[in-house]
């Protein structure tokens, strides 16, 4: 079943964004989406929110009594609050029940917040945490049919169904980016093109010569192949390519707007995390205003970052979010230090899923470099590691060719500084090698003189970031 | 006789190499043998200055690292063969040489190599041993 654009449900907003200012401002008019995909696995998004809040509080309830039975962690948490699972009757309830935090991930590694038994386990995912070791999440197959009906409804809101060529573009592997993103194109019928990251000439040939109409990557490498078509001859506009599906990255209007005149496609911003499922928590629909939140399965709340304290609709605050149906490991009110606000009122589009602003900063010093995440203090426990002390460093990041580059410089001291260069050399790759160990990343090292960082009057700038100036 | 050399970290970047030397100028230091070791990323400026320890204290104020190293100075004939004379000495001998430079007098056909050995003081009686003139850094104001 699939619904016209000016007729179908999904379909309801297609023509305002035609007329909206975004568009007019870009010289070349996006393609213009011919068919609303309706998908059946759709339905949820447009139940009605009592309906919703109902089977919100069943599964609430059903993944809290789970976490509590099966996982130590999230036992002793409530017993430390005088808690159990039947204290949960309303979904304001939820507001009593203790957050969980990324730290909480990596202190339990590999395995201790597994709520299934290894054999119910199907599937492992990594991504990096704080310290060199990775945060593992595990899915049942009932939590990767969740996953991939996720990922279908999320295409099926950009206009795709079965009959569009995906080319994805994620990387696969242990992020969770590459499979959610294939399972979820597979489920939708699709024909999809698993031809990861990196390579992008060939990434052209393919989007060319295969009649590709819709893209999954990052946003700033879909720029990069977007330029480098240019450079090559190929004209995007030209080719039935309609549809770009951009996430693992923060990125701005601006950004988008680059996108859509440069490659006529319409651009969606799909927002998820390994921790909760990996992409396919939230997607915009064809308004481009906020994105809707999966929340049959994924509730979401915005809470004060100081204070934890829930805040009202509209507030801005970090997103919190609880996982209703997962079941190889159950996330009760997950601190994502992301900032962002629940948007009120209804959206064109119809849907009854809430949606949340785009995500524009974090409430923690995290960077998303290529789609891994990294932390200052990880490049800080490498330093110490080499050189007994801390010295003075800064992390600079710039964009280039769409990709992030991410350069640590590090001031040589009396104490590292030798009169030979082989033993400098030694160290400069020492320290190359300690974080990329840490970070499970190259980056580029560059000793630097002594005093060379700018010094800071009070906390010290880690991070020049200067990828989004243009 | 060992000379003490100094050694500063330099970026690979047009202009590092002027606020040292502009310093010990001003500070009416003489730079009596220079030689700069690069690499792609960054460079190693050695020098033998009049006063070492005022050099060094007025650097590292200014805020370089620097490092203290031994060399060897020796006096050899300014014509072909004269280093060839000196590298003959070390040949079979477990003393490495790490890394050297040399100083031609304008006046004169005398040159002057500084050498810095892994085992300086088991180098200088070798050199003596083979009638090479070790010098002290006051042959180095002779120029």
């Amino acid at each position: 079943m699939r619904g016209r654009a000016d007729a179908g449900p999904a379909g309801a907003c297609v023509d305002s964004h035609g007329g909206s200012p975004q568009r007019e401002r870009s010289m070349i008019p996006a393609k213009t989406i011919s068919r609303a995909a309706f998908h059946p696995m759709s339905a949820p998004d447009f139940v009605p929110a009592e309906l919703l809040r109902e089977l919100q509080l069943s599964r609430l309830r059903g993944v809290v009594t789970r976490a509590w039975e099966r996982v130590p962690l999230y036992r002793s948490r409530m017993d430390e609050h005088h808690l159990r699972p039947d204290d949960v009757r309303s979904l304001d309830d939820i507001a009593r029940l203790p957050f969980t935090v990324k730290a909480d991930l990596r202190d339990t590694y590999p395995f201790g917040l597994f709520a299934s038994p290894m054999e119910e386990i199907v599937r492992l995912h990594a991504s990096s945490g704080t310290t060199g070791k990775p945060i593992v999440v595990a899915y049942t197959q009932q939590d990767l049919d969740v996953w991939t009906s996720v990922m279908v409804r999320s295409f099926a809101i950009c206009g795709l169904h079965h009959g569009d060529i995906i080319q994805n573009a994620y990387g696969y592997g242990l992020f969770t980016g590459g499979l959610g993103a294939h399972y979820g194109a597979e489920g939708l019928g699709a024909t999809v093109i698993p031809i990861s990251g990196g390579n992008t000439d060939r990434q052209i040939m393919v989007m060319r010569d295969f009649g590709v109409t819709a893209v999954c990557c990052t946003p700033s490498y879909f720029l990069h192949m977007a330029e480098r078509a240019a450079q090559l001859g190929v004209d995007l506009r030209a080719l039935p390519l309609r549809v770009g599906v951009f996430g693992a990255e923060p990125w701005t209007g601006a950004m988008r707007s680059r996108i859509e005149s440069l490659s006529g496609i319409q651009a969606f911003d799909i927002y998820g995390l390994s921790e909760i499922i990996g992409p396919g928590v939230a997607i915009e629909c064809p308004c481009q205003d906020g994105l809707h939140i999966f929340e049959d399965h994924f509730y979401p709340e915005i809470v004060d970052p100081d204070t934890g304290a829930v805040l009202g609709e509209g507030a801005e605050g970090e997103l919190v979010l609880t996982t209703l149906s997962k079941q190889a490991m159950p996330i009760i009110r997950y601190r994502t230090r992301d900032i962002t606000a629940l948007m009120s009122g209804a959206c064109p589009c119809g849907r009854s899923l809430r949606r949340m602003k785009r995500i524009s900063r974090r409430s923690d010093d995290m960077l998303i470099i290529r789609g891994v995440n990294v932390f200052p203090s990880q490049v800080e426990s490498a330093l110490l590691d080499v050189e007994g002390t801390l010295p003075h460093y800064q992390i600079i990041l710039t964009r280039a060719y769409g990709l992030d580059q991410m350069e640590v410089q590090v001031e040589v001291t009396s104490e590292t500084f030798s009169d030979k260069i082989g033993a400098l050399e030694q160290l400069h790759d020492t320290i190359a090698d300690a974080v990329e160990h840490v970070l499970g990343l190259r980056v580029e090292v560059t000793l630097v003189e002594p005093r060379a960082i700018q010094r800071s009057e009070g906390k010290a700038k880690r991070v020049i970031d200067r990828r989004l100036q243009p | 006789m060992k000379l003490q050399q100094l050694s500063l970290f330099s970026e690979n970047k047009p202009g590092h190499m002027i606020a040292p030397c502009r310093l010990l100028a001003r500070a009416g230091i003489d730079i009596r043998a220079l030689s700069l070791a690069d690499t792609q990323r960054f460079g190693i400026l050695r020098m033998i200055v009049s006063d070492w320890q005022r050099a060094k204290r007025l650097l590292e104020e200014a805020g370089a690292a620097v490092k203290v190293t031994e060399v060897v100075a020796v006096e050899v004939p300014d014509r072909p063969g004269g280093l060839a004379g000196v590298l003959d000495l070390f040949e079979g001998s477990s003393i490495n040489i790490e890394y050297m430079y040399a100083f031609p007098f304008l006046r004169g056909e005398r040159a002057v190599l500084i050498f810095r050995f892994d085992q300086p003081d088991a180098a200088i009686e070798v050199l003596q041993a083979g009638g090479i003139n070790v010098v002290g850094s006051g042959a180095l104001d002779e120029k």
